[in-house]
């Protein structure tokens, strides 16, 4: 299939032909949009840009602006208090389902459906139940009060102070299900003479989960986490769908700054300057983790 | 059919200063052969020793650093696989799962364009010669696995080319099954009188199979050679332990005049097949070619573990609180710490320079 | 890849009825029910008439069901420009979802099989890339990526959306196919190879038959991703190819008229429909898709 040249031996170039121009989408999309595009938007991030992208320098003003911004600081105050709850509560919680599931208890994959299915809908949909739900003239607060308990109050969606706790409500119930299952399948890959050797020794089923099982699930728990970590940065349909950042700009998130800044305030710089910030959160996240996970041993 | 005498000129498979590198780390060393037509190599070796990879540039699934391989006089280095005239049988049959016996048959020479009629008289006859008539219209997944690796037996022989090569043929199979196969091997071989190149880490199946045995480590041929001169004469200390259950004993002293000196033992070099001169050596000796009495005179050992074979026996001995196993056709049991008189068949015996660790 | 074969491990229950096993189940149908309570707070929305939801509350049972919500969301309901209902959603989603998923699965089955199988110089640094880019929010690509569909002249419409789709399904896709491939023994490849195959009749006759299983985690995988979509949906298109996620918030989140919370949970529960059923009906196979990312191979 090779072009020969006079030694006899084919030119590198050619060599496995077929398979180079096969992998071009991939080499594309990997050298264009992943690199290019977001090379492109970080040097933009440092031009004047508004209606339309422009390479008229300012330095670093938009990024002045950007943290001068009540909107963004908003964001990013609501982006970490959402992503601490998401993750303390979907790995505690997700940890003990997973706990519960791994007892060889009947109706196993019963129970697992039904704590998983939420994660098979999108986040608008989501979003959306949840609304009704918390609508406090017909869901759980009214419901509540009609018990008898008439000063009972909840109702995140219209408290700014609390309207991130009913955003985490829903992505939690969205979310649990699916941290609960990768760490089902850690579980799973345990060693079964690892519970027998436990037995033998006499220690309770959950000082082996705390000391033996846990510490052997790090690899796990470290992806996981890393996942979810990186979904949470990118929250933005939810919050959409369930609070339209409302009241007010109470839960705007960093996602949905940028995508109002480029497309409805035709503010692009702003946009490139947040959207900048966002990777530069989701890399010092996966940096150290690829390193730790990738680093160590030379290609696998 | 003959082959056992080869030269250069009729060669069927030649080999040529072949290296080949992973990056940094070196996998081939100047490995040169010249393989004549109709004979049966084995390339022989531990894991890691290359003798997969050797296989792999030759069928042109591997691309090699330098050097050159012909096959039939034509320089077919840079070809690819399909068009060197090779056929080939792997270690896991490597059967395509969704065609039958037939198909997995025919693909090869359906992708040659090949006319059907000629398809269909090439599967036949390979079928009949592997006995796998009945089960041509099954698929893989159907058969056992020495019924799998006649088929892919089968692939490479309706190929209907000069050169075969298989990569570890039977390490998938049980014991009794191996022991089968390999005599089929051979009366193939036999029959078809093609060139076979055939890689395993079986002794045995080397020493049964192969007109040549080709011993690899590190990338390096040790030794190219029949398997009874590979047996006999073992160019250096690593080809003496590999070749041979148990392993040849080997014995420190030093050559003075006509004896071997050991641990203030003389022993008559008389008989010996080589040319030892005076200094530090090494006997080597096979546990078969050891004699022994009940006896306190001369070399002694004490007997510390007999293993019954049924046939046969392996006698563990301790030589001076060196271990020496050696073996006897003769099954009789000798209690633990009983001591023995040996005697050595220097005939067959090795003598080794411990620092070059070559033959003397 | 991991196999995720859910058999139980951990310490078994002596007998049935402890106060052990009585507290796991105990547990465990508290919290079933607490994820289930949504989905039967939708499905009884749905089927009451907006005067009873202002008198009753979210959990009664509707006392007389109707189904005229589920038609209206269907066929009536409004968003900004038109009132057609949400069957325009459904159908665009339908046209984006279906060749979104085939292309994208097509080409990272190639890409996985390139990778496991020729190795040729520099893939493995092209992987990389794609790997990293998985974690690279969408925020930092969009922009230049409606610059590249606008000089394209495919901005706004179904095509560039199945473009996007493609391409940021590619890494998980591409990670999926190429370790599937790197679990069929090598020497298939090699003796495809000997029998005079090339490149693209190997990837036909031999790979392509033998991923059914990984293809079909891969369609599951990105039918509901695609589906469940949201914002390549609102930035791509124009307002008459929305996907059904987009029509659906427009539907619900418009500030117009009055709020019909029985119309809104139906378009919800249509909406949700198709990956609820691929989920239902796949089961474990979903799990093994959405794990797939997770876990090295």
């Amino acid at each position: 299939m090779a072009k020969t040249s006079a030694s006899g031996r084919p030119s590198r170039l050619f060599r496995n032909l077929n398979a180079k121009i096969a992998a071009i989408p991939m080499i594309l999309t990997a050298c264009v949009v992943f690199v290019g595009f977001s090379a492109w938007t970080i040097l933009h991030s440092f031009t004047k840009s508004r209606l339309l992208p422009k390479l008229d320098f300012v330095g670093t003003a938009q990024y002045e602006r950007l943290w001068a911004s009540d909107k963004w600081l908003i964001s990013i105050q609501n982006l970490v208090l959402f992503g601490i709850c998401m993750l303390v509560f979907s790995f505690v919680i997700g940890f003990l389902l997973a706990c519960l599931l791994d007892q060889k208890i009947r109706f196993e994959g019963m129970f697992r459906t039904i704590l998983l299915y939420p994660f098979a809908l999108s986040f608008v949909v989501t979003g959306v139940i949840w609304q009704w739900i918390l609508n406090p003239d017909f869901g759980v607060q009214s419901i509540i009060r009609g018990m008898g308990w008439e000063s009972f109050t909840f109702d995140p969606l219209n408290n700014g102070r609390i309207v991130m706790f009913g955003v985490v409500i829903a992505a939690l119930w969205q979310g649990t299900g699916f941290v609960m299952v990768l760490l089902l399948a850690g579980l799973r890959g345990i060693d079964d003479e690892i519970w027998k050797a436990s037995r033998v020794d006499g220690i309770p089923a959950w000082k082996t989960y705390l000391l033996v099982i846990v510490p052997m699930l790090r690899p796990v728990f470290v992806t996981t986490l890393v996942i979810v970590t990186a979904g949470i940065v990118k929250v933005y349909d939810l919050v959409v769908a369930q609070t339209g950042g409302g009241p007010g700009i109470s839960s705007e998130v960093p996602a949905k700054y940028v995508y109002d800044q480029m497309f409805l305030n035709q503010n692009l710089g702003q946009g490139f300057a947040a959207s900048t910030m966002m990777l530069l959160t989701v890399a010092i996240i996966i940096i150290p983790w690829a390193y730790l996970e990738f680093g160590g041993r030379k290609r696998g | 059919m003959m082959h056992q005498s080869v030269s250069v000129t009729d060669s069927s498979l030649s080999i040529r200063g072949l290296q080949l590198s992973f990056g940094a780390v070196q996998v081939l060393h100047d490995v040169s052969m010249e393989i004549g037509r109709g004979e049966f190599i084995v390339l022989l070796g531990g894991s890691g020793s290359g003798k997969s990879t050797i296989l792999n540039c030759i069928a042109g699934l591997l691309d090699v650093s330098d050097g050159q391989i012909f096959i039939n006089g034509r320089n077919v280095t840079w070809e690819e696989p399909k068009d060197r005239g090779i056929g080939m049988v792997f270690q896991s049959y490597a059967l395509y799962p969704q065609m039958t016996v037939r198909g997995n048959l025919a693909f090869g020479l359906k992708n040659a364009k090949l006319p059907k009629d000629e398809i269909a008289r090439r599967i036949d006859r390979a079928a009949r010669i592997l006995q796998i008539e009945d089960y041509l219209d099954r698929k893989p997944g159907a058969l056992s696995g020495g019924q799998r690796q006649r088929v892919a037996i089968g692939r490479a022989l309706v190929r209907d080319v000069d050169l075969f090569l298989f990569d570890e043929p039977l390490s998938n199979l049980d014991a009794k099954l191996r022991a089968e196969l390999r005599v089929e091997i051979k009366r193939l071989h036999e029959k078809l009188g093609n060139t076979m190149v055939y890689v395993t880490h079986d002794q045995i199946e080397a020493m049964t199979l192969a007109s040549r045995i080709a011993l690899l480590r590190h990338g390096v041929i040790q030794q190219f050679d029949t398997p009874d001169e590979i047996y006999r004469r073992p160019v250096n200390l690593y080809v003496a332990g590999f070749i041979g259950s148990p392993s040849m004993n080997f014995l420190k002293g030093r050559i003075e005049g006509e004896d071997f000196v050991f641990n203030s033992h003389r022993i008559p070099l008389a008989g010996y097949d080589g040319r030892p001169r005076d200094g530090e050596a090494i006997l080597g000796v096979r546990p078969e070619h050891t004699g022994f009495r009940t006896g306190t005179d001369g070399v002694t050992a004490k007997v510390e573990l007999q293993e019954h074979m049924g046939a046969e026996s392996v006698i563990h001995l301790s030589l001076d609180g060196q271990r020496f196993a050696l073996r006897t056709p003769d099954d009789t049991h000798i209690p633990e710490g009983t001591t023995l008189s040996l005697t050595f068949d220097i005939s067959r015996a090795s003598l080794f320079d411990p620092q070059s660790e070559l033959r003397l | 890849m991991a196999d995720f074969a859910m058999e139980a491990r951990g310490p078994r229950p002596r007998s049935r009825i402890s106060p052990r096993s009585i507290m796991i189940y105990g547990t465990l149908v508290l919290v079933a029910i607490y994820y289930l309570i949504p989905l039967y707070v939708m499905v009884v929305t749905s089927l009451k008439g907006l005067p009873e939801i202002r008198l009753g509350n979210i959990f009664s049972p509707p006392v007389e069901a109707t189904f005229e919500p589920w038609v209206k969301a269907w066929s009536q309901a409004c968003t900004g420009l038109n009132c057609d209902g949400l069957q325009r959603g459904f159908w665009n989603s339908v046209r984006i979802t279906v060749p979104s998923v085939i292309i994208s699965i097509l080409i990272a089955s190639i890409n996985g099989y390139a990778l496991a199988n020729w190795r040729f110089k520099g893939a493995e640094a092209f992987f990389a890339v794609l790997m990293i880019g998985a974690f690279i929010p969408y925020q930092v690509m969009i922009y230049p990526m409606v610059i590249l569909l606008r000089e394209l002249g495919i901005y706004g419409g179904l095509t560039g959306l199945v473009l996007v789709h493609t391409v940021f399904g590619m890494p998980i896709l591409t990670l999926l196919f190429r370790n599937y491939f790197s679990t069929l023994p090598e020497e298939l490849f090699k003796a495809a190879r000997v029998d005079g195959t090339g490149f693209w009749g190997i990837y036909f006759r031999i790979m392509l038959p033998s991923s059914l299983p990984i293809i079909v985690v891969a369609v599951i995988l990105q039918v509901t991703g695609i589906w469940n979509d949201f914002l390549f949906g609102v930035v791509f298109t124009r307002p008459e190819y929305y996907p059904m996620t987009v029509q659906l918030n427009n539907i619900v989140n418009t500030t117009t008229g009055v709020r019909e919370y029985n119309v809104n949970m139906a378009a919800t529960i249509l909406t949700g429909l198709v990956p609820l059923l691929i989920y239902f009906v796949s089961g474990r196979l979903f799990v093994r898709g959405i794990a797939a990312g997770a876990v090295k191979g």
